[in-house]
């Protein structure tokens, strides 16, 4: 299989790069990881004239703590994401997320803003961070800006990305006591596969009595874009959390996606797993919320 | 227009041209004769292209050979010392690992990897560090043992 022919850049730094991009605009696609953007080249769907390569750029690569909020470099690998103690121990949906990602091969080359970048709607990564509420520095010769990364995702490979933006961090503010989250994903596989269904789901509880005080449940698979469960986080918020709860809340997640169906999975299968990976999410983030 | 990288592999510097779209794979096998990389899907999902790159396996036909440029690739041909075969590589002879031999370098990159980073893996780890590495005669049994075998040594 050929690549289609391209110019290679390899800048340095994210200035750099931002002067790239700003100068081919949609003739350029910047390159990360390469697992998603590689293959794509490879069958024809895209055929970029420019490849800006940030894999150079040291700074991308860096997983720092300031003060309550995590950020992750962009090409932080979702390998490291998948081993990395602070990511298990503060954010172990994500790092959930990263163990489930593609095979240990893929996983060493792929990125976390790729991830985010390729914008498919069964990738593993985007529905914990939806539900951690995770926010995107994106920037361009034009300046940086900040984004929700639930704004972010407009359809299959589509994205609020301008053509001379870069994703560069990932900004995901650390739970505290009281709050919790995780993530589950079914395929037909357990490695490289493409997900049937995956969701990811927070919860926190108020101090006093104990009570959903915030729920984000986030599906993934079973829309365009990984998608918030509306109606099943009403059920959640103001009620002390319990089995029963947990049910009523993943029939009303059932509710509020809406499957496609195709070789993985009749939209009658995904619906009910969601409301069965609702539920067990919810069972996660809540252990995590009370383990003190 | 070809460029001028140079790279480490097993252990001795190359500098070669490549394109801008060469992958590594195909500068490994064309440029440098090293054909152990093998092309199976092309598209990082049969991990018959295994390389190891900077310590970690990768699949070597997602990766341009100009982004690794400067960097360390170990294939399948800088197993064998002047002492002989690698011990993995013994133990994959020894508990018939091996059918067609296609996924082979693949499947022992992946499984050396896993032992330097983890030298008593249990079988499940042993079947997780292997599961980008598919084997169509589905000799996985034999592959397992054979990671397994050498774990104690």
């Amino acid at each position: 299989m050929l690549l289609p022919k391209f110019d290679f850049h390899e800048p340095a730094s994210v200035e750099e790069a931002c002067q790239v991009m700003a100068e081919f605009k949609e003739k350029a696609k910047p390159l990360a990881g390469g697992t998603d953007l590689m293959v794509n080249m490879k069958k024809k769907i895209v055929s970029p004239e420019q490849i800006v390569s940030l894999g150079r750029i040291d700074t991308l690569k860096d997983l720092s703590r300031e003060n309550g909020t995590l950020k992750i470099g962009a090409c932080f690998t979702v390998a490291d994401l998948a081993v990395s103690e602070t990511v298990q121990k503060l954010v172990s949906a994500l790092g959930s997320g990263g163990r489930a990602l593609g095979s240990p091969l893929v996983r060493n080359l792929a990125t976390i803003g790729g991830n985010i970048g390729s914008a498919r709607p069964a990738a593993d990564l985007p529905p914990s961070l939806m539900a951690y509420g995770a926010r995107l520095s994106i920037e361009s010769s034009r300046g940086s800006r900040e984004l929700d990364i639930e704004k972010f995702f407009k359809g299959p490979g589509m994205t609020a990305l301008a053509p001379d933006e870069v994703i560069t961090a990932i900004h995901v503010d650390i739970p505290g006591p009281g709050a919790g989250a995780g993530y589950i994903n079914i395929g037909v596989r357990r490695a490289q596969d493409c997900n049937i269904v995956n969701v990811a789901s927070f919860l926190a509880l108020d101090e006093k009595d104990g009570a959903v005080k915030t729920a984000r449940i986030v599906m993934g698979s079973v829309g365009p874009t990984p998608m918030r469960a509306p109606t099943a986080e009403k059920v959640l918020v103001g009620s002390r959390p319990d089995a029963s709860l947990f049910a009523e809340a993943a029939a009303a997640a059932e509710q509020d996606c809406s499957p496609i169906l195709d070789f993985r999975g009749s939209a009658e299968y995904r619906r009910a797993m969601v409301g069965v990976l609702t539920r067990r999410t919810l069972e996660i983030a809540l252990k995590e919320a009370q383990r003190g | 227009m070809k460029k001028l990288i140079t790279l480490t592999v097993n252990g001795k510097s190359h500098e070669v041209a490549v394109e801008p779209n060469e992958t590594l794979t195909d500068t490994l096998r064309y440029r440098l004769g090293l054909t152990g990389t093998k092309k199976g899907c092309e598209v990082g999902d049969c991990g018959s292209c295994t390389v190891v790159m900077d310590g970690k396996p990768v699949n070597s036909c997602l990766v341009l050979a100009m982004q690794a440029a400067g960097r360390t690739i170990e294939t399948i041909e800088g197993m064998e010392t002047e002492k002989g075969l690698h011990p993995l590589q013994e133990a994959f002879v020894e508990k018939g690992a091996i059918q067609c031999g296609f996924c082979s370098p693949g499947m022992i990159l992946s499984g050396k990897s896993l032992l330097e980073k983890n030298p008593n893996p249990s079988e499940a780890e042993i079947r997780g560090a292997i599961s980008g590495n598919l084997c169509r005669c589905t000799g996985y049994q034999k592959i397992v043992e054979a990671i397994q075998s050498v774990k104690s040594e």
